[in-house]
């Protein structure tokens, strides 16, 4: 009785990509749960949205490219980019941008390269960068955490506004939403108030609240209801390397190098630059820490290759945040870095053992 | 045993695979049922296959040697019981490759008759050169599964001084338990082999290492080991592939044998437990090498345990022994799971390298998955304990780009299968390598090839290309000559033509000393060339020793494998063939 003759190994472990997808996923559930709750339930319909148009758009390619549709759609890989985009989007953003940013997400950044592991530019930022630029209006329009304002929309009028763009009696869009923290900061520090200025104006005025939240123990942080969602993203974070999913060195030393040049200009000139706390529990820094950077298709290979990679993506973050021209910089800080990956494996490989060190 | 814990040292990667190794230790291990014919091999180990020295219809005792060892890295078959040859031709041997081989049937005639060797108690008035002899004599080879000849591995030449000698007693596969058994049952055999081995060896210390799962014969050895000077018992925390030879000179000592040096050139021999009770057997009793502790195992399998087998015994007797639900089979496998090669049936004799055969049922082993791209996760360079790169190592073998895989030290993979064991996309990885390493080998080969061609033609043109030359002198010479005929009276001319002649002569003759002697150091080369290839192609499976990776093996495994393996591969990774990689 013949049998077959498979060569070894024979025994593999209980893994597959849908395994850690899905951890990852699960990871960010901490992150999503803190966010619905200061911004409402634009987050949980965007991610809808999301999911829908990168499943349709992921078997509509496979379909064409003539591929098995069941592994490729069930890996998991699309449904996270689809959540992580539908994070980086303003809570109330109308369905076609979300549409849009996952569909070119999807199609041109990860499967017109050839699809899941070929993509060398992250499939989530790029979507991302492509909608801030071609809709700045739109990606900038966000909602204040909904506890700070009196015009909170409930689940069904969320759907309806972000479907059909039309809002109850009584409310405007514009009443709705208000810009970011870090974007209001960059405004006000670009007005020539310094950060104390803008602090000073805390028990008087109540949109700069909105801006710069005061915990007496931490001091300044990030903005009011960011901190939570950012801790959310922490929380997740830190579970999935302790399951082994990602490694330490690159939420690390992304987050470390973060923390260390806001730091440096904090101490030098603190009147003009925010405090290192707020650098790192604002806008996308710890989803993009734990969540974005670590996507192991784009990021460097060897240890200390990606703790290259990581410190790059936090010095850039912080570089583009001050002075560039978007208020925040995850998204371009990855795509740089994305770029140089191939040269940082190239010069980061491990000593093979019984070689000599060099 | 000297009794202060030695020091232990970390080696990058590894995994801890599902041990299944319970299964196989709950009963004590018995003799395996003589079998009535016996079917060996003549190539059971590494190196040249041995000759046979009996005819058809000989009859032969037990311990008999029945073929010898050709040459210095080869080992004599002897008769596993008394029985008369009833057939020597090729029959199926467990290869990967599934081919027959040149293999000595012995019908058993169940008197289990011995043959008188000379037992030799005083081995240390014997001089180690003298106890080796005994041992290749006695057809003893590595029982860890590689089958590399013992006594080469206790030749360490008059250069080297071996510090430590390591007693593998690791058994870090999963499933695997033989060794496990000896340590518990027979701890005695096992220290009297490391006897044996010191005073072969001359070596400073010992240190038997068993790693943490397995407490009975940790507590075995320590027992039978109390009181002996120079001997530590290491307990080393369970991890795959700790076994692995350089993996555990690490451990132990903290040296890195060099990449493609041998344990010896950081001053220690490994040798594995089995190993040192069969040495103890061929000194102190006089027996050869004749059988082994097998472990039998696998759901497929209702009563796994560990038999002691004569070689040559077919595995169906055994697997028949362990009460084995044949129609459960899925895949058969000779090993461990992780190195271990999958066998085509259950129709294959015992072979000294046999130390576990493994049922496998359905699902066993693990479901099966599809193989999806890789995702650059990097797993599989956290668990390589060669510290390689995998990933990129898959990217080139599939690209074959074989200048790149080499630059990556594909030749330091010691295919151990950490990395396909982890990779969450299910690819197939090792066998990328294998077929890389074949790939290069074949390359090299048709190189060497290509430049012969090229001397031999080079030298060819320039035979041709000075011929031409020299008649054109001669010719030119003749027609020099007429005018000076004409004019005979003209000496001082003549003379310096005569002159110029003899120089002609004298560079022609130079020319042609030239290319003799250069004809000669061709010649020289292409018998040097010769004879470099020729144990390549005697030796099945050359040079792979337990230190040493080895071309022929693997190339022979890769070809046999590439085949099925490649192909198989193919169709399962082609979603993705005609994505080149974006780098
Ligand atoms: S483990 Fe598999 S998927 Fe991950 S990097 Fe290695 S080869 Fe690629
Ligand atoms: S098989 Fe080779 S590449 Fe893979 S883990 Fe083992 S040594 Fe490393």
């Amino acid at each position: 009785m013949p049998f077959n003759t498979p060569t070894s190994p024979h025994q593999l472990a209980p893994t597959s990509i849908t395994r850690v997808m899905m951890l990852v996923i699960l990871a960010l559930i901490p992150g999503i749960t803190a966010y619905v709750w200061f911004f409402g339930w634009g987050v949980v319909v965007n991610i809808s949205i999301a999911l829908i148009t990168a499943l349709s758009c992921e078997a509509l390619i496979l379909k064409l490219r003539q591929r098995p549709m069941l592994p490729s759609l069930s890996d998991g890989s699309a449904a996270l980019t689809a959540i992580l985009i539908a994070l980086t989007l303003p809570p109330l953003s109308p369905w076609w941008i979300t549409v849009i940013g996952v569909a070119f997400a999807i199609i041109i950044a990860k499967q017109l390269y050839g699809g899941l592991g070929f993509n060398p530019f992250n499939p989530a930022m790029v979507g991302y960068v492509m909608l801030l630029i071609s809709f700045p209006r739109e990606m900038t329009s966000w909602i204040p955490p909904t506890a700070l304002t009196d015009n909170s929309l409930d689940f069904l009028e969320t759907v309806i506004f972000i479907l059909f763009h039309t809002l109850p009696d009584g409310i405007t869009f514009d009443a709705l939403t208000e810009a970011t923290p870090l974007d209001s900061l960059k405004t006000h520090l670009a007005l020539g108030n310094t950060v104390d200025e803008i602090r000073e104006q805390l028990g008087v005025d109540e949109a700069a609240s909105r801006i710069l939240s005061v915990i007496p123990i931490f001091g300044t942080i990030g903005g009011k209801g960011w901190e939570w969602v950012g801790g959310g993203f922490l929380l997740g974070g830190l579970w999935l390397i302790y399951q082994k999913v990602i490694s330490w060195h690159i939420p690390v030393a992304m987050l470390g190098s973060l923390f260390a040049i806001s730091a440096l200009f904090y101490f030098i000139d603190p009147a003009h630059y925010a405090t290192p706390m707020f650098h790192l529990f604002s806008g996308a820094a710890m989803l993009g820490a734990f969540f974005i950077a670590t996507d192991p298709v784009t990021a460097a290979a060897s240890n200390r290759g990606k703790i290259i990679y990581g410190c790059g993506i936090g010095i850039f973050t912080y570089v583009i945040r001050t002075w560039g021209g978007y208020p925040d910089a995850v998204a371009f800080a990855v795509l740089l870095l994305n770029m140089c990956t191939p040269l940082i494996d190239h010069y980061f490989k491990s000593s093979v053992f019984g070689h000599k060190k060099g | 045993m000297t009794s202060a814990p030695i020091r232990l040292w970390d080696f990058h990667g590894g995994i801890h695979p599902e041990q299944n190794k319970r299964q196989s230790t709950q009963e004590p291990s018995a003799q395996a049922r003589m079998p009535a014919t016996l079917t060996l091999p003549l190539h059971q180990h590494i190196g040249a296959a041995a000759e046979p020295i009996v005819e058809v219809g000989e009859t032969v005792l037990k311990g008999q040697k029945i073929a010898s060892a050709n040459g210095y890295v080869s080992a004599p078959v002897h008769a596993p019981t008394s029985g008369k040859i009833v057939a020597i031709g090729d029959y199926p041997i467990p290869h990967p490759s599934g081919l027959s081989a040149l293999s000595i049937v012995i019908e058993t005639d169940g008197r289990d008759e011995w043959v008188r060797y000379a037992a030799k108690q005083d081995y240390t008035e014997t001089n180690p050169s003298h106890l080796r002899n005994i041992i290749r004599e006695a057809g003893v080879v590595g029982l860890g599964g590689a089958g590399f000849p013992a006594f080469i591995k206790l030749n360490p030449g008059s250069q080297k001084k071996i510090k430590t000698l390591i007693i593998n007693g690791v058994e870090c596969e999963p499933y695997i338990t033989c060794d496990d058994m000896l340590m518990r049952e027979d701890p005695q055999s096992i220290l009297e082999g490391i006897r044996i081995m010191r005073h072969a060896l001359q070596a400073e210390r010992c240190v038997i290492a068993i790693e943490d799962n397995k407490p009975e014969a940790y507590e075995s050895i320590c027992k039978a080991a109390r009181g002996v000077e120079g001997v530590n018992v290491a307990l080393v925390p369970t991890r795959y592939p700790q076994g692995s030879e350089k993996q555990l000179v690490k451990v132990i000592t903290g040296k890195e044998v060099p990449s493609n040096g041998l344990a010896l050139d950081v001053g220690v021999v490994c040798h594995n437990v089995s190993t040192a009770a069969a040495i103890y057997r061929a000194i102190h009793l006089g027996q050869p090498l004749i059988s082994r502790m097998v472990t039998v195992t696998g759901k497929g399998v209702k009563r796994p345990r560990n038999l002691e087998v004569l070689f040559g015994t077919p595995m169906d007797e055994l697997l028949a022994q362990c009460d084995v639900e044949a129609d459960q089979i899925e895949r058969l496998i000779m090993g461990g799971p992780m190195m271990g090669f999958a066998l085509h049936d259950t129709n294959l004799p015992v072979i000294k390298t046999t130390n576990c055969i493994i049922a496998a049922t359905r699902n066993e082993l693990g479901v099966e998955r599809p193989v999806m791209p890789c995702i650059r996760c990097g797993a599989c360079a956290d668990v390589c304990p060669v510290k390689l790169l995998p990933q990129q190592l898959y990217w080139y073998s599939r690209a074959k780009e074989l200048d790149k895989v080499q630059e990556y030290d594909l030749f330091d993979c010691i295919e151990c299968g950490c990395c396909s064991y982890v990779c969450p996309s299910n690819i197939p990885l090792v066998q990328f390598y294998r077929f890389a390493k074949g790939a290069i080998w074949t390359q090299e080969q048709e190189q060497k090839k290509a430049a012969q061609a090229r001397q031999r033609h080079e030298f060819h043109q320039m035979r041709i290309e000075r011929e031409k030359q020299e008649r054109e002198a001669r010719r030119a010479k003749k027609k020099a000559a007429r005018p000076s005929a004409a004019a005979p009276k003209a000496p001082p001319a003549d003379g310096a033509k005569i002159a110029e002649k003899r120089r002609d002569e004298a560079i022609s003759q130079r020319d042609s000393a030239a290319a003799a002697r250069k004809a000669e150091i061709q010649a020289a080369l292409a018998r040097v060339q010769a004879k470099k290839r020729a144990p390549q192609k005697t030796a099945e499976a050359p040079d792979k020793t337990e230190e040493k990776t080895a071309p022929a093996t693997t190339a022979e495994r890769a070809a046999a494998t590439q085949k099925s393996a490649i192909t198989k591969k193919d169709n399962a990774t082609s979603t993705h063939d005609d994505d080149q990689p974006v780098q």
